[in-house]
């Protein structure tokens, strides 16, 4: 049996509950959501965290609803949520077909959308589709809110912009007319984090790409995403042969580290073919030819 | 479910127990399944006794160093600590070092050198396990790194460090040479052969993982001297022997129990030095100790299995007729040679590899070499080498195909042995006791409907998609095994069994074999339900207990039904014939006189006059007066002492589709047939058979232990080491075919490895002809989708080194 190190624990019951204790508590506490991935690092004593504060009661941070012309999900929506949501669904395919992809139904049933995008695990599925889309996220702490780039939110492998006292509240999604989305991941194994994993959104206009969003885990690609793809890919005809240019200009944005997932060109040359499948599926779903 | 099946078990038995179940053989549901279900199994860590300690083991971070000193004084001050043990410690009982059962030694804890990364180097009792824990990082040991040799091709370099300086006069990593078949006619054979196809190939390192991993309960009693074991083991009996041998401790005074055992696979054939120092915590603190190890101890430190550098050449005639094949291996067994097989086969059973075809010569030659990693390499259901030498045949039957450019499935079909061949010794001097394989081969074909199979892989390259069928046609050799020729460390692998039947007719049967989850506890009760017209639900299946069992040696190499089921029915049969004379007596007749129909003995020609079993077991235990030299009461035992192996086949065929863009396979179909002669619960069976089947999925698409030079292992957690899932897997399509075994009182034949011995090569098989069109001839497993992708590169990379 994996048996973690001491640790103290305290249960929040609000936002600010759990703000006060990380500072209470200073940066040997830690926040726990659904402890899919941080429980799994203190068994092995990876993580040895003092103080566990577990935001699993707060209420009212579990929601996915449209506000305005956004979409706005709590941190505390756990990954089940994303995948049964009728609004997701209606507005950007890309949650389901990711969703279905990440982990399995255990995870799933307890893994929540802050701890995915905190763990800032560069292969973790959530934060290429917060990238494709082009996400904001509201970060709280005792002084108030404020709202991030998805795009500028990860400082570093399993590093991100929310400081010690602070958490993840919300995530916020621009509703886009007639865009369609879609996600491509390739693992080992159901259930393994990807080999490389490609999410993509397009809005059409006259035929044209009017926009565009690409979102790239698993593969070193900066902030989860290829700006250089999209710009390409802009006010062009989503035909195959511009598909598959922005699919090489996205692979090339990666930077994959080899392990005993694949080599270096492989990873590359995959990534570039979901892009290329993510972006057709996208833009085929933007024309109403594709569910 | 109670139905009763007849179609696969070749006897007619339609009569049902008053509980349902089938009065023999046929589906029943296990008996065992009602505890573990309801969570009310029993495993090792579910033990609790009175003032039980526990403890954790410090490991190695390195593959080969040497150890400058073991500071444990910070440890032993942790106020919950209550023993700190080190490799001194153990010199000082002489126990640092234990046998293997390969006739090597292999250290308990290490006292000169590391040699794997996650040997055990220290040992630490404590109140509870995270303190045991805990104080794992409060000793300091200081390592002086030596050169890892890592890549079992370069272990016998001139310049390779030696890892066996404990060994006096070792001055090199080579372990054994050994071969079988002939040289001089395989020689000939090649010399004179039109086509000669060669190829190297790799079966990798794997890890049977079972998902209760090992572990120890030890309560060595300071008043009695008895010491008591509660641990994770294939063979309780010969681990008894083991541990009077190791610590000295008299036989009688030990007992061994395996509770439950969630999964063996191998890994819990052997004893490790957790199981030793368990002990050793025990004797020194006075109190029982629990060591349970956690999952990454069990992928990194206990027996892994292969690891097979094979060159294989094949020869054949230009239409297809295989005259000889030829193999050399070089065999990685980590640092310690601690094999578990007969001892007199140190490559196992390997030299079967002329699997299932008629040959004129075969010969193979076999290397074994230390290396930087964990011990073992018999293991994960691979009926001691024999998943190495099917694969290795299958794969080059392939091979052999590709290069003539003909059907693979024709290819067989020309080159199987033919029925009227049986009993058929092969040239590497194996008795096959009976088969019929053109019929089997056939029946899978059916099933697959091979020709549209091959019509729709015909239409589909045309557009370029990837489609391929694989076929796997293996002979396995299981049950082992004949006294004369087979023993583990000394100790012949014949089985006791024991029967007692109870003056109201229930009975106990005592068996020596160990189920890890074969259902033994149901299908053994159902061999006795069959010899004696006792219900199934009647008869209570004892084992995993030294004290109350007879001696045997366990349950690993598919030998269970052909060697304790044998005796299981062999001493049903002893009580059935005690039975008749206690009949006899009460009917006022000659034995004679008596026939024997479905539990009952009557008179001949006079039905009406006879005792059911029920009724002879109360007589036998009552006042009836007996024939001189008769004793009372109903029960008998045996040893078997099994003649022959039992050899199953089977013919599998897998249908796979690959994506050319991104290497990914997706097997869409799996058919296999097997003939394991006749079935004694036919559920059971094709249980057995759909877990090998996933497990052959597993090891050709996605399992290996890698190691990286620096010795580091790359399979260390089930992150790394991936098990296949429901959703890697088909819909099984599995057939039978039945050809008894002619020495096998029940006509069984072994049936727990079958579908992991015989479904990697079809995987791989499926997935080489779908690469056809890139012009693939062999890639080594695990085909994961980037080793397909380098596959079609024409360049697919060492699966036992780290990827670069
Ligand atoms: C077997 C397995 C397979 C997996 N496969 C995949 C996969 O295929 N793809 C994939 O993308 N992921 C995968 N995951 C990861 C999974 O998605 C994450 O574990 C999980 O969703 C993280 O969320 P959590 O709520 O469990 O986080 P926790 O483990 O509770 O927390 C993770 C980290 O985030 C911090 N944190 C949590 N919530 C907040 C917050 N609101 N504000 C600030 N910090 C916070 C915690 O302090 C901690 O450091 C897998 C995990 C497992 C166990």
């Amino acid at each position: 049996m994996q048996t973690p190190a001491s640790f103290e624990y305290e249960r929040a019951t609000s936002v600010e509950q759990a703000l006060a204790l990380l500072e209470q508590h200073g940066p040997e506490a830690c926040l726990v959501a659904g402890g899919h991935s941080l429980l799994p690092m203190m068994k092995l004593r990876l993580a040895t965290p003092e103080v566990l504060i577990d935001i699993n009661e707060l209420p009212d941070l579990g929601y996915v609803r449209v506000e305005g012309s956004e979409i706005a999900i709590g941190a505390l929506a756990r990954h089940v949520d994303l995948l049964a949501s009728p609004v997701l669904r209606e507005h950007y395919r890309i949650f389901e077909e990711a969703e279905h992809v990440i982990a399995d139904p255990i995870v799933r049933n307890r893994g929540t959308v802050g701890g995915s995008l905190c763990q800032a695990d560069p292969s973790e599925d959530l934060s290429a589709v917060c990238a494709a889309l082009g996400a904001r996220l509201v970060i709280q702490s005792a002084a108030g809110r404020r709202t991030v780039e998805a795009r500028g939110f990860h400082v570093g492998p399993y590093e991100t912009l929310v400081g010690p006292a602070e958490m993840l509240v919300e995530v916020r999604l621009p509703i886009r007319p007639g865009a369609g989305s879609a996600y491509q991941k390739v693992e080992r194994r159901a259930g393994d984090y990807a080999i490389a994993a490609a999410g993509a959104f397009v809005v059409l206009e006259g035929g044209m790409v009017a926009d565009v969003g690409v979102g790239i885990a698993a593969v070193g690609a900066p902030q989860f995403t290829a700006p250089g793809a999209e710009d390409y890919l802009r006010g062009k005809e989503p035909s195959e042969p511009h598909l598959a240019e922005a699919a090489r200009l996205a692979a090339e944005a990666t930077a994959p580290a080899v392990d005993q997932r694949g080599t270096v060109e492989y990873k590359r040359h995959l990534a570039g073919e979901l892009v290329r499948r993510a972006l057709r599926s996208a833009a085929a779903r933007a024309a109403g030819q594709e569910g | 479910m109670t139905v009763t099946d007849t179609e696969n078990t070749g006897s007619t038995e339609p009569q049902l127990s008053p509980a349902g179940n089938p009065m023999g053989f046929g589906r029943m549901l296990r008996k065992e399944d009602v505890r573990f279900l309801r969570g009310h199994g029993h495993y090792v860590d579910d033990v609790q006794l009175p003032g039980m300690l526990y403890s954790a083991i410090l490991r190695s971070p390195y593959a080969h160093a040497r150890i400058v000193s073991i500071d444990t004084s910070a440890a032993e001050a942790h106020p919950k600590v209550r023993a700190v043990i080190t490799g001194a410690t153990l010199e000082g009982l002489n126990l640092a070092w234990m046998p293997t059962l390969s006739h090597d030694v292999q250290a308990v804890l290490a006292t000169d050198k590391v040699r794997f990364q996650g040997q055990e180097v220290a040992f630490v009792v404590a109140d509870d396990r995270y303190a045991a824990r805990d104080a794992l990082e409060l000793i300091d040991v200081e390592y002086e790194p030596l050169p890892p040799v890592m890549d079992a091709t370069k272990a016998l370099d001139p310049d390779a460090a030696v890892i066996r300086t404990d060994i006096e006069g070792k001055s090199d990593n080579h372990i054994f040479d050994w071969e079988a078949g002939d040289a001089a006619a395989c020689d000939e054979a090649f010399a004179g052969a039109e086509v000669v196809v060669e190829q190297d190939m790799l079966y990798p390192r794997v890890h049977p993982a079972p998902i209760e991993t090992c572990g120890t309960v030890a309560s060595m009693d300071p008043i009695t001297g008895k010491l008591t074991v509660w641990s994770t083991n294939q063979a309780p009996h010969a681990h008894r022997t083991l541990y009077a041998i190791v610590a000295g401790i008299p036989e009688h005074k030990i007992q061994i129990i395996s509770p439950d055992i969630g999964g063996g696979f191998g890994n819990k054939v052997g004893i490790y030095p957790g199981y030793v120092l368990a002990v050793v915590g025990s004797i020194v603190t006075g109190k029982p100790v629990k060591w349970v190890e956690d999952r990454s101890e069990n992928l990194m430190a206990t027996a892994f299995a292969r690891d097979y550098h094979m060159k294989g050449r094949i020869a054949a005639t230009k239409d297809g007729k295989i005259l000889a094949v030829q193999v050399d291996v070089l065999a990685d067994h980590g640092a310690f040679n601690g094999t578990a097989q007969p001892t007199k086969f140190p490559a196992g059973f390997f030299h079967i590899f002329t699997g299932s075809y008629d040959l004129q010569a075969a010969h193979c030659k076999v290397t074994g070499v230390y290396t930087n990693k964990a011990p073992g390499g018999v293991a994960y259901a691979c009926s001691f080498r024999i998943t190495e030498a099917v694969y290795l045949v299958e794969r080059m039957v392939d091979v052999l195909a590709y290069e003539l450019g003909v059907d693979a499935g024709e290819l067989r079909m020309k080159n199987l042995l033919r029925p009227e061949q049986f009993p058929y010794t092969s040239k590497t001097g194996w008795e096959y006791d009976s088969g019929d394989y053109p019929r089997a081969l056939r029946k899978a074909m059916e099933i697959a409907g091979y020709d549209e199979l091959r019509k729709e892989q015909a239409e589909k390259r045309e557009r370029g998609e990837l489609m391929g069928i694989g076929i796997s046609f293996f002979t396995e050799g299981v049950g082992a095994g004949p006294r004369k020729h087979m023993d583990i460390l000394g100790l012949g692998m014949a089985d006791g069994s024991e029967l007692r039947v109870h003056p109201t007719g229930k009975a106990q049967l005592r068996v020596s074999c160990q189920t890890q989850g074969q259902g033994h506890e149901t299908t053994f009760a159902q061999i006795v339900a069959h010899e004696l017209g006792i219900p199934p639900e009647d008869v209570e299946v004892i084992h995993g207990d030294t004290d109350n069992t007879p001696f045997g040696l366990g349950t690993y190499g598919s030998r269970s039904t052909p060697v304790s089921g044998a005796a299981a029915a062999v001493v049903s049969r002893r009580v059935r014939d005690k039975a008749r004379i206690v009949a006899a007596a009460a009917l006022e007749c000659s034995p004679d006189d008596l026939e024997w129909t479905q539990g009952r003995w009557s008179v001949k020609g006079d039905p009406e006059q006879g005792r059911t079993i029920q009724e002879i077991a109360m007589l036998s235990h009552g006042s009836l007066e007996l024939p001189e030299g008769v004793e009372g009461h109903l029960d008998a035992s045996v040893v078997y002492n099994p003649p022959n192996l039992t050899y199953p086949f089977g013919a599998y065929i897998c249908v796979v589709d690959v994506d050319a863009d991104t290497g990914k396979v997706h097997v869409r179909r799996f058919i296999a047939v097997d003939d394991c002669g006749n079935r004694i619960n036919p559920m059971i069976v094709e249980g057995q058979i759909h877990g090998g089947l996933a497990e052959g999925v597993g090891m050709a698409l996605m399992q290996a232990i890698a190691f990286d030079e620096d010795g580091n292992c790359l399979g260390g957690s089930f992150l790394d080491y991936l098990l296949p899932t429901a959703l890697e897997c088909p819909s099984w399509e599995t057939g039978a075919t039945v050809t008894p075994s002619p020495h096998h009182p029940l006509g069984a034949k072994g049936v727990g490895e079958s579908a992991t011995v015989g479904s990697p090569p079809a995987v791989v098989n499926a997935v080489i002809d779908a690469l056809k069109p890139y012009g693939v001839r062999h890639a080594d497993m695990p085909l994961t989708p980037c080793q397909v992708w380098l596959a079609m590169q024409g360049r697919p990379a060492r699966t036992d080194l780290a990827l670069t």
